[in-house]
């Protein structure tokens, strides 16, 4: 229990819509999951539901971190807890310094301020590991980035807040080959018995630089396949449609 | 919601709302009257030319009618108000000379001795007059003159009179006029040829009397190749009836000279707040107005630079955060006279608790004023559905080889941005504030240190709950 990250039966609407249909998922620290599926099948939507986005309403279902029910809490207060989300598109804020507003985070997630050299000398390090350059702690927190930089970013952010359960959101789209290894590699370094990951893909790409434990299918809301990481292979082969046929429900019975 | 004043529940608590009872030695009865000028001009023993030169300017008053672009300001009731009160008969050089029961009022105020140990002169003006105004020795030996008008009319006459009234006649507009008819107390000061006043020259201004008209007048004369900085604040009861604030500031800044004016307002919601700055710039002149306004019920305020001399440059800083019960109606006004001069405008405004943030601005390039440069950036923040922001810019461009650039945006605090912070562990409260200070961030950073903490603490106050 204290080690598990436990999605229930969980539905997600956004305006009445309903996109999650009850989804089952048990994610325990040192593991790493990929979650695959065709757009639009609600992968992000997950994402968004577990930090708990205002758009995004439970409408059933529960979401355990370590046993402990997390829908009533506030998105700040889930992170605090250790729950982390490296976003798909991570938004700017003008004006907020990315040095000040990383210091602000850390402090959050501690529940006390950090010593200052600390933090810095913690922030140089992780920063050598993402090939990030210093003069970027002076831009503006995701102010005229690029997409590369931006994801980049967003692991440094992962690294620095040490969080136990982490969902990547499609961290591998846009970004190339290059950039793509240097982001793996900082998510390899976090990996460890501490950190259960969740990773958002549509493609088998990222997972050839972090290799899943498990792999989970979603289709229309619903996972319809979970298994080794054989599974992904599978998918980069045969692509999804095998699966959406399976998933198809069958046909109502023509009355005749 | 705990039992709180309507205040507190409107602006978080304005600490500044207290009154204290100070006793007039010098009130008049209530109205804009020509009685009034000749008491005041007998009380100040006034030049005849000061005296005939109010008079003429209450007429103006009298006559005029606001312009109709200015709205909100019919209620005003210009006969319920008072017109001049001092609880001092002159200003004093030492601060122990200061009545006790000011010096209490100041006290609280935090404009404490420390403060003036950073300045390199201190202005204290209750009412209508300044009951303090002093400059560091280091800064007189100079030749630098800060004194409060009213002596700067005695002492300098031939300065005085070569600049009063000269950028803003009373013919100008009806505030104009209204503060023409009854200025008292504001700063003179005059900086010599080639002198660098390299400490702030600041002055507080405080209303304490209860439906009392303020207007102060200063001038400023800034002369060849010198630099001067000078810093207001100022800060009102809250009552539940209404003063009035009506300023004019004219400032000269000659060849090669540089002038900075910082304004941090924050009347009370009691305060209109009606106020006429212009600068002339001569040859190669820089004028920098900061403007901050961040209380008020109502304020209308454009500062303006005049450029009348070859290569100058103008540029205005203006920040106005509008809350509940408030409009701040601010802006900035460029104008060239002369060719090959620069100008700048940069307004950020916030809006929230269903206030009201304008921009209104000028850009006039007069047809002998070629090669002129101007960059015009105005941005809103609004934090919720109920609050405002309107934009009024106006261009009039008759010279030759001119470049404008206008950029305005508006937005709110997004959801996203909200989302993003939070997510990060952050609370709501303080992502809220980190995205406000975000966003004036690019205009606090001109600010000094001190202001720019005394500003993000005001916007804090006033951020507080106000996004649901």
């Amino acid at each position: 229990m204290a080690d598990t990250f436990e999605i229930q039966g969980l539905h997600v609407a956004i305006e009445e819509k309903e996109i999650l249909k009850g989804v089952d998922l048990v994610v325990r620290k040192g593991e790493v999951h990929a979650l695959m599926g065709p757009n639009g099948s609600g992968k992000s939507t997950l994402a968004n539901a577990i930090l708990g986005h205002p758009k995004y309403t439970v409408t059933r279902g529960r979401i355990l971190m370590k046993g402990e029910d997390i829908l009533e809490m506030e998105t700040d207060e889930r992170a605090r807890k250790g729950l982390f989300l490296a976003f798909q598109y991570p938004c700017e804020v003008p004006g907020v310094r990315q040095s000040n507003f990383l210091r602000l985070a850390c402090n959050a997630r501690l529940g006390h301020e950090m010593d200052v050299t600390e933090f810095y000398s913690k922030l140089e390090k992780k920063m050598k590991v993402l090939d990030i350059d210093e003069k970027f702690m002076k831009r503006y927190l995701n102010e005229g980035f690029s997409g590369g930089e931006k994801k980049r970013n967003e692991i440094l952010q992962m690294m620095l807040l040490e969080p136990e359960f982490a969902i990547m959101d499609e961290t591998d789209s846009g970004l190339d080959i290059d950039a793509l290894k240097v982001v793996s590699r900082g998510v390899n370094e976090l990996r460890g018995p501490g950190l259960g990951i969740l990773i958002i893909t549509h493609y088998e790409r990222i997972l050839r630089y972090i290799n899943p434990d498990f792999v989970h299918i979603m289709v229309d809301g619903k996972i319809v396949k979970s298994g080794g990481p054989d599974l992904a292979a599978h998918l980069e082969e045969h692509g999804y449609d095998w699966i959406v046929k399976d998933a198809a429900p069958a046909p109502e019975p023509v009355k005749g | 919601m705990s039992a709180a004043s309507p205040e507190q529940v409107l602006r978080g608590p304005y600490k500044e709302g207290f009154h204290d009872n100070i006793k007039a030695l010098h009130q008049v009865p209530k109205g804009a009257s020509h009685e009034v000028i000749d008491y005041m001009c007998d009380v100040k023993a006034e030049p005849a030319w000061m005296r005939a030169f109010r008079h003429r300017s209450l007429d103006l008053f009298l006559k005029h009618d606001l312009p109709a672009w200015m709205p909100g300001l019919r209620d005003i009731d210009y006969d319920a108000i008072t017109y001049y009160a001092s609880p001092v008969e002159k200003s004093a050089r030492r601060w122990e000379d200061v009545p006790e029961e000011i010096r209490r009022t100041y006290d609280k105020l935090g404009i404490a001795k420390e403060e003036q140990k950073l300045l390199g002169g201190l202005g204290a003006q209750i009412d209508s007059e300044m009951a303090y105004h002093n400059i560091q020795e280091s800064l007189s030996k100079k030749g630098i003159v800060f004194l409060s008008c009213d002596d700067g009319l005695k002492q300098y006459p031939d300065i005085f009179q070569e600049h009063f009234a000269k950028s803003v006649p009373p013919e100008d507009n009806k505030l104009a006029a209204l503060n023409s008819a009854f200025w008292s107390g504001g700063s003179f000061v005059y900086i010599p040829k080639g002198v660098k006043c390299d400490i702030p020259l600041s002055v507080y201004f405080r209303i304490n009397a209860e439906q009392f008209g303020q207007f102060e007048r200063t001038l400023i004369v800034c002369d060849e190749d010198s630099f001067c900085h000078y810093v207001e604040g100022c800060s009102a009861p809250i009552y539940t009836t209404n003063s009035l604030h009506s300023a004019v500031v004219e400032i000269f800044v000659k060849d090669h000279a540089r002038c900075r004016y910082t304004t941090i307002q924050n009347w009370s919601t009691d305060v209109y707040n009606l106020v006429t700055k212009r600068a002339y710039l001569y040859k190669n002149a820089i004028m920098e107005w900061v403007d901050g306004n961040l209380g008020s019920k109502r304020t209308v305020k454009y500062p303006s630079c005049y450029m009348v001399g070859e290569g100058a440059h103008g540029e205005i800083l203006s920040l106005a955060s509008a809350d509940k019960g408030m409009w701040q109606d601010a802006g900035a006004k460029l104008v060239f006279y002369a060719p090959n001069c620069t100008g700048r405008i940069n307004s950020k405004s916030i809006s929230g608790h269903g206030g009201r943030a304008s921009y209104r601005g000028l850009v006039q390039v007069n047809e002998q004023a070629r090669n002129c440069r101007v960059q015009v950036n105005c941005d809103a923040l609004i934090l919720d559905p109920v609050s405002r922001s309107d934009t009024y810019p106006v261009m009039e461009i008759d010279g030759d080889l001119a470049t404008v650039e206008h950029e305005a945006s508006v937005s709110n605090v997004s959801e996203e941005q909200l989302f993003y912070l939070m997510s990060r562990g952050i609370k709501k409260e303080d992502a809220v504030s980190m995205i406000v200070n975000g966003f004036i961030e690019p205009i606090v950073k001109e600010l000094p240190m001190e202001f720019a903490v005394e500003i993000n603490r005001l916007i804090n106050l006033q951020m507080e709950g106000s996004v649901g």
